[in-house]
């Protein structure tokens, strides 16, 4: 499509996809990048006047890497040294990238990487090298922290708008975690956060935390392996906010980039039941901070019996916000409306295991 | 000493498939070798630990290295390092 206004990347167990737009209702898919390859991982950097896409690439048999394109996806660059290795000492081998993170626009060339095993990355030249942050990487806690299904990893990363100091990231399992000093040090963050599979069911860490993501007043909001909290003090205490949602487990934790108290999750009936209550996938929003949720399925379909994954979602940058989201059955949807009606961009794709968006201009 | 790649690897080999090698007498240096002139190709065979990916297979004339003495597997003249991705994935 020439000179799209929007770009959807589609990561899936076997490629990659882009799907471009005008107005978001019409969209052109590409053909696959990566065949056969896992795509856990993408970042789109629309920072420094220009579109980067940064992208976690993992083959099952010759590992993972990142590369990076600057053309929408017309060439893909992947620098010589890996873009994130752990060092020899360290005794440790990168083995997939789950989170790809541009900061914000005040620090450009920032960008934050999430890794199995659990560990934290950082680059401040666009996401072409990354440094491995010492202070979690030799955390005290480390030895406790487990592998959930999918692998031990910090899956999320969120650095404060305001603050450059601080920083809050999750992993599964471990809970969530807390840097003031721009990631010299790292405090537990997950009191009120329950943990029913431990014998302490609100324990200060081990929690199975899913997904975390704060608004613009920097709020946090965290799906949890069973349990939907926020936190208005900085992860100093997590309060429930499932209440008026169908089913407090799931994946999705999403937030709006300019409205404080709007987030968007995705219900799936419990951990032993891993599909959409009724077999019917909707997407519920809170605009009061999770006071109360709204649910919206226009142009979702009636039966779906597939999960949307943690980083299978994805929020953009227009007015209004639009909202997106794949299913482990292939199935990618748009909403140009903040979540209230979606169209399917494509279908009948590999695993949908991640989609970032932004809009271009 | 010939190490022969697989097909899908010669786009981080120069377009190689093949090299000769003198002067190397394991599998570890042979990868080693190669590997300094083709970093991206080095890190698909091995992680950052030095250890072989896990379904990556490597024969010395036929003999999968991982049942005889592994990265330290003795090579020589006329010999044929081959690198087979093995099977995986669903």
């Amino acid at each position: 499509m020439d000179n799209p206004r929007y770009l959807l990347a589609i990561g899936t167990k076997k490629g990659l996809w882009l799907a471009t737009s005008r107005d978001r209702r019409e969209w052109e898919l590409s053909d696959p990048q990566f065949l056969m390859q896992e795509i856990p991982s993408i970042g789109i950097d629309t920072r420094e006047g220009r579109t980067r896409l940064l992208v976690g690439v993992r083959s099952e048999h010759f590992g993972p890497t990142v590369v990076h394109s600057d053309d929408l996806g017309q060439t893909w660059t992947e620098p010589e040294r890996a873009s994130i290795a752990f060092a020899e000492g360290d005794d440790a081998a990168v083995e997939r990238i789950w989170q790809i993170l541009p900061d914000t626009e005040d620090r450009p060339g920032v960008v934050w990487a999430g890794v199995q095993p659990i560990s934290v990355w950082k680059s401040t030249d666009g996401g072409e090298s990354f440094e491995l942050n010492r202070a979690l990487w030799e955390h005290p806690d480390k030895g406790d922290w487990g592998a959930g299904y999918g692998g031990a990893a910090a899956h999320s990363i969120v650095p404060d708008r305001k603050d450059a100091e601080l920083v809050h990231i999750a992993m599964s399992t471990g809970g969530v975690y807390r840097s003031r000093d721009g990631g010299e040090s790292w405090e537990r963050a997950s009191k009120g956060i329950s943990a029913y599979f431990l014998p302490d069911p609100e324990p200060e860490m081990g929690q199975c935390v899913h997904k975390i993501a704060a608004d613009v007043d920097g709020r946090l909001y965290a799906q949890n392996h069973r349990g939907v909290f926020r936190s208005d003090d900085q992860g100093e205490r997590w309060v429930s906010i499932a209440e008026g949602l169908p089913a407090d487990f799931g994946f999705v934790m999403l937030t709006h980039p300019r409205r404080a108290g709007t987030a968007w999750v995705i219900p799936l009936v419990s951990d032993y039941e891993r599909i959409a209550p009724d077999g019917h996938l909707a997407v519920h929003r809170t605009d009061d901070a999770g006071e109360t949720w709204k649910k919206f399925d226009g142009g979702l379909p009636e039966r779906d019996f597939n999960v949307v994954l943690r980083d299978a979602a994805a929020v953009d940058g227009g007015d209004p916000v639009g909202v997106y989201f794949g299913t482990r059955g292939g199935s990618v949807y748009a909403s140009g409306d903040e979540g209230e009606s979606f169209v399917e961009v494509a279908s009948r794709l590999p695993d949908v295991l991640c989609v970032r968006a932004a809009e271009l201009w | 000493m010939t190490l022969v790649l697989p097909t899908v690897l010669a786009e981080v080999a120069g377009g190689r498939t093949e090299f000769a090698l003198t002067g190397v007498s394991s599998v570890r240096a042979a990868l080693d070798n190669v590997g300094e002139s083709y970093p991206i190709l080095a890190r698909r065979l091995r992680d950052e630990r030095g250890q072989l990916r896990r379904y990556v297979n490597v024969y010395v004339d036929g003999d999968d290295v991982r049942r005889r003495e592994g990265l330290d597997t003795a090579v020589g003249e006329g010999q044929e390092i081959l690198v087979i991705q093995s099977v995986a994935g669903g």
